[in-house]
Formats: C-alpha cells, sequence, structure tokens
C-alpha cells in the first residue's frame, strides 16, 4: 500500500526541484487537504463494492484506507499549525473558534479520531460489530463536514467541492441496496 | 488631503542593475565570459522563466516605495496570479493568457468628462513619462510581494478627458471575451471584471496605471497591456486588461463586492484591523518567505493616503 504514500513523494519531490510554485506552504496545505478528500472516499468503494459487484478483495484495503486518509488529515492540520501559521496559538485559536470554514474542518478530523482509535482487531472485539459499524458510519459526517470546509474555503468556483459532494453522495447510495438486503435477513 | 513629496523615498531607487547583476552573476558560472558580454545585451524573450522577458520599455525615472525591500523575483510575479478571466488556480494565468491580443487595444474613456475619447494603447505609452515604482502589494488572500511596475499616474490620463463637476468615482471594465479569456465561459463571477475609485483615490500621486513590470511590458496575466495599481488596496482592486474606464456620479457595484458583499467592501484598503470573514488581515505572507509578518494598515502607505480617508469610519474601510 506504499501507493497511498505517493502524493507525500510528489510533494517531497516538488518541493526539492521547485514544484510547488510561488507560495509552497499554501500548495502543500492545500494538496494534503485534497488528498485526504480523495483517500477517504477510497475508503468508502470496498463495501458498495462487495454488495453491488461481488468483488471482495478490497475490503483488505479498508482499515489501511480509512487510517491513511487520518494521516493525511492530521498532517494537513498538523501543518498548518505547525508551518502555516508556525505555532502563533493567539491566531490559531481564533481561527478554530471564530471561521466557519476552519471550524468544520476542524470538527472532521474530530470525526476521524475515534475512527481511527478503534481501528484495530481489539477494538472492533472490545466494541462488538453491531456498536464498531455504528460508530463508524461517524465517517459520513466527516466526509460531509470535510466537503463544506472544502466549498466554505473556494472563493468562486465550486466546482471540485461539488465533485466531491457528488462522489460521497454515490458512495452512501450506493450502500442502499445492501441495507436493504441486510434488514430483510 | 496628503500632499505628494516625488522625493519621499525616491532618491533610494534600487537600480535596475540590482535584480541584473543576479542573472550576470549566474551566467558567468554557466557559460564564463562569453556569457557575460552576452548579458550586457537585452535579454531576449523567452530566454528562461527565471528573467525579466519582454519588450524593454524606456523608464524615465525610478521610485523606490517598498521601504527598500527587495522585489520578488520575476518568476514568482507572473506564475502566481488571480485573474479569473483565465482560469480560478493561480497557476493558470500564466499557463492560458500568453494568446492574449494586445495590440491593437484601445481604451474608451468615457461618461462625466469634456473630451470623452478612445484612445490607442501606442498613444498612452507616451502620454507620460513612464516611471518605474517599487509598490507592495497585498493580495485580500494574505499573501504579499514587492512588485517594480513600470507606469504613470493615472492623474495624467484622467487630466487630459477633464472629468466634469459631477465626476466621484472612476469605474474600470475589464476586457469582455470569451474566445481569449476561457474563464469567462463559466459564470463564476458577473463578466466583465468591474472595479471602481473615488475620483480623489484616482486622481492620488500614488494610483499607477500600469503597462510595465520589471522594466518590460506588462505580461498578459498580470494584466497586460494596461491596469490600475492602488498599492494601499488589495490587489482586487486594481483592473487588468483594462478596455472602458467610465466616470460616474454614483459609487458604482464593483464585481467582488457584487459576489460576496459581507467579504469583500467598495473601498478594499489594506486594514490589518478588519479580518476577511475566513481568515485574519492582521498578517501577511510575502513570497517567499517562511514566517508571516505584520500587514500595515493602508499597506505601509498610511502617510500618503490616510487623509483621503479622514471622517469615515476606519472599520468601513474595507
Ligand atoms: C478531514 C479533515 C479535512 C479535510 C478532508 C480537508 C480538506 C481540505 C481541502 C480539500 C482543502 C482545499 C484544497 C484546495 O483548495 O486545493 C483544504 C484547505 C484548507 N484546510 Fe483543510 N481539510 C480538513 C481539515 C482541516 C483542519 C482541521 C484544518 C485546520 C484547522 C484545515 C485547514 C485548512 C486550510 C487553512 C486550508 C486552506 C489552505 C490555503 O488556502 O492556504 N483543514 N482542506
Amino acid at each position: 500500500m506504499a501507493v497511498l504514500l505517493l502524493p507525500v513523494v510528489k510533494i517531497g519531490w516538488d518541493a526539492a526541484t521547485g514544484g510547488l510554485g510561488a507560495n509552497p506552504i499554501e500548495a502543500v496545505q492545500n494538496r494534503l487537504g485534497f488528498w485526504t478528500l480523495v483517500i477517504l472516499a477510497l475508503a468508502l468503494v470496498p463495501t458498495p463494492a462487495k454488495d453491488l459487484l461481488g468483488v471482495s478483495w478490497p475490503q483488505r484495503l479498508r482499515r489501511i484506507l480509512g487510517v491513511t486518509a487520518f494521516g493525511y488529515a492530521l498532517a494537513h492540520f498538523l501543518f498548518y499549525v505547525g508551518v502555516d501559521k508556525f505555532f502563533d496559538w493567539q491566531t490559531i485559536s481564533r481561527d478554530l473558534t471564530r471561521r466557519p470554514f476552519l471550524m468544520v474542518g476542524f470538527a472532521a478530523l474530530l470525526c476521524l479520531v475515534p475512527l481511527a482509535v478503534t481501528s484495530t482487531d481489539g477494538w472492533l472485539l472490545r466494541l462488538g460489530y453491531r456498536r464498531w459499524k455504528l460508530l463508524h458510519r461517524l465517517v459520513y459526517v466527516a466526509a460531509a463536514l470535510a466537503v463544506v470546509h472544502f466549498a466554505w474555503r473556494v472563493k468562486a468556483d465550486p466546482t471540485r467541492p461539488l465533485l466531491f459532494a457528488a462522489v460521497f453522495a454515490l458512495l452512501l447510495l450506493a450502500r442502499v441496496p445492501g441495507w436493504i438486503r441486510a434488514a430483510r435477513r | 488631503m496628503a500632499r505628494w513629496k516625488p522625493d519621499l523615498r525616491g532618491s533610494e531607487a534600487t537600480p535596475e542593475e540590482t535584480w541584473l547583476r543576479r542573472r550576470d552573476f549566474l551566467r558567468l558560472g554557466a557559460a564564463g565570459a562569453i556569457g557575460a558580454a552576452a548579458s550586457a545585451l537585452p535579454l531576449p524573450a523567452g530566454a528562461g522563466e527565471d528573467d525579466p522577458s519582454g519588450e524593454v520599455l524606456p523608464v524615465a525615472r525610478k521610485l523606490e516605495m517598498a521601504g527598500g525591500e527587495k522585489p520578488t523575483p520575476w518568476k514568482s510575479v507572473t506564475t502566481y496570479n488571480n485573474f479569473y478571466e483565465f482560469g480560478t488556480d493561480k497557476a493558470d494565468p500564466a499557463k492560458r493568457a500568453s494568446g492574449l491580443r494586445v495590440r491593437p487595444w484601445t481604451l474608451a474613456v468615457e461618461g462625466e468628462v469634456k473630451k470623452a475619447r478612445a484612445i490607442g494603447i501606442e498613444e498612452i505609452l507616451k502620454m507620460a513619462p513612464l516611471e518605474e515604482r517599487i509598490y507592495r502589494f497585498r493580495c485580500v488572500e494574505a499573501w504579499s510581494m514587492v512588485v517594480p511596475w513600470v507606469g504613470f499616474p493615472l492623474s495624467e490620463l484622467l487630466k487630459r478627458v477633464e472629468p466634469t463637476s459631477r465626476a466621484k468615482y472612476v469605474v474600470f471594465e475589464t476586457l469582455l471575451d470569451k474566445a481569449q479569456m476561457p474563464g469567462q465561459a463559466s459564470r463564476i463571477l458577473e463578466w466583465p471584471y468591474t472595479e471602481g475609485l473615488r475620483i480623489d483615490e484616482a486622481m492620488n500621486p500614488l494610483t499607477l496605471l500600469a503597462v510595465g513590470l520589471y522594466g518590460r511590458v506588462l505580461p498578459p496575466q498580470n494584466g497586460a497591456p494596461l491596469r490600475v495599481i492602488t498599492p494601499w488596496k488589495y490587489g482586487f482592486k486594481g483592473a487588468k486588461s483594462i478596455v472602458r474606464m467610465r466616470l460616474v456620479e454614483e459609487q458604482p457595484r464593483t464585481t467582488w463586492a457584487l459576489m460576496a458583499p459581507t467579504e469583500y467592501g467598495f473601498y478594499g484598503n489594506v486594514n490589518p484591523a478588519v479580518d476577511h470573514p475566513r481568515w485574519s488581515q492582521a498578517k501577511e505572507r510575502r513570497l517567499g518567505e517562511f514566517f508571516r509578518r505584520d500587514t500595515l494598515p493602508f499597506n505601509g502607505y498610511a502617510a500618503e493616503v490616510a487623509g483621503l480617508y479622514a471622517g469615515l469610519d476606519p472599520r468601513k474601510l474595507y
């Protein structure tokens, strides 16, 4: 699953070769945010892939995808704190209490924390599958908040956030047949 | 009203050689004596995107008005642009604007003036002696640069059309041409891009009608062939690729103020005390620097322009 680290490698490569443009800090911040969303969406593919297409091998990737998405989200946040704002706590605390675009981003990150923590087999056993599954539906809340974060950040052109919104909506829709089947059982 | 003092910091003007010298140095390293000899000649266009390129403009005098700060490199100034007519990504204008036809180009000046007329770009270029002015440039998005513009005070042009007593504002309109400006195909903003200044702001000696950059003609992505620069205001106030100026009595509706009235005001004055709803304006990132630096009221030009706003609520001046 080293593929999932390619975006980071690419950032490192571009940073070394001047490929990040005139404002590299902004570029890295945005790229980490973008890849968080992409990998989060990928983590939602395995289940409907099995339900609808009967393909079950992606199931094995679900955990690593989810945990990696959290890793990117955390990196995106830590980059904001440690590089973009350089530990300027006054500005950071004001940002996180006053600016809706950052508040929803932060809320999205907070939603992902319990999911990353309970991603282990031990936690799955401790919670029991039902409760674990219920908890992990939080991922949709996280995705929705993240899309809102993206949309509010954009100044004029909402195309890219709308695209992500559509992808997440489709992924949710793709689960409906599975739910119906489960309810019938 | 603040009086203009031409000798203010003009005597400290950074000579053109300062930024040319770096290139000479690089060439010396690369190609030895031949390179050194060649660098004495004007650089041909496209010699390398790191170096200033394009037709050289005759610059009559130089004013350094950025507190002695080093200009942001040419490459950054010409590849990091907000010019939504060519796309919303900052790299889009440099990639997509190169084909913009800037000759012939006509500027219509009309409205509350005694001598409304259409002026060709060649005439504009000869209207007044060209000056290099090194100004700070602060974007509303909290990044900034230092830019050696070439141009002359907008007042030089406005005087020639003789505004009437009813001329209270000047409206600037960017070219509307979907074929050349692919960004105008989507209705993310109301086209054509429209900006405006109060007449006293427009007549202020700091307000520049810019036709060049780094001693060369303005590249398309920076608003060729002519744009307005008001260094104490956020960058969006400076309309690019202008085809029309209208002098009017009422405060005009301007593009960003229409699009998001809670985020962008008519004045657009740089004001560290008034935050954008989505970020603080107290600090800015100067391109090329790691740490954010404090944003100055009126972007450091308070001495020249604060008098324009005497009696106005400073909280409204954003
Ligand atoms: C799951 C959580 C998150 C996701 C998926 C996410 C995603 C994104 C995306 C897609 C962008 C825009 C990229 C672009 O325009 O190209 C972005 C921008 C940004 N995000 Fe996040 N984000 C998350 C959490 C956060 C958090 C917790 C913070 C900080 C408190 C944050 C701070 C920012 C900032 C400051 C920008 C703008 C960067 C700039 O323009 O310089 N994000 N984010």
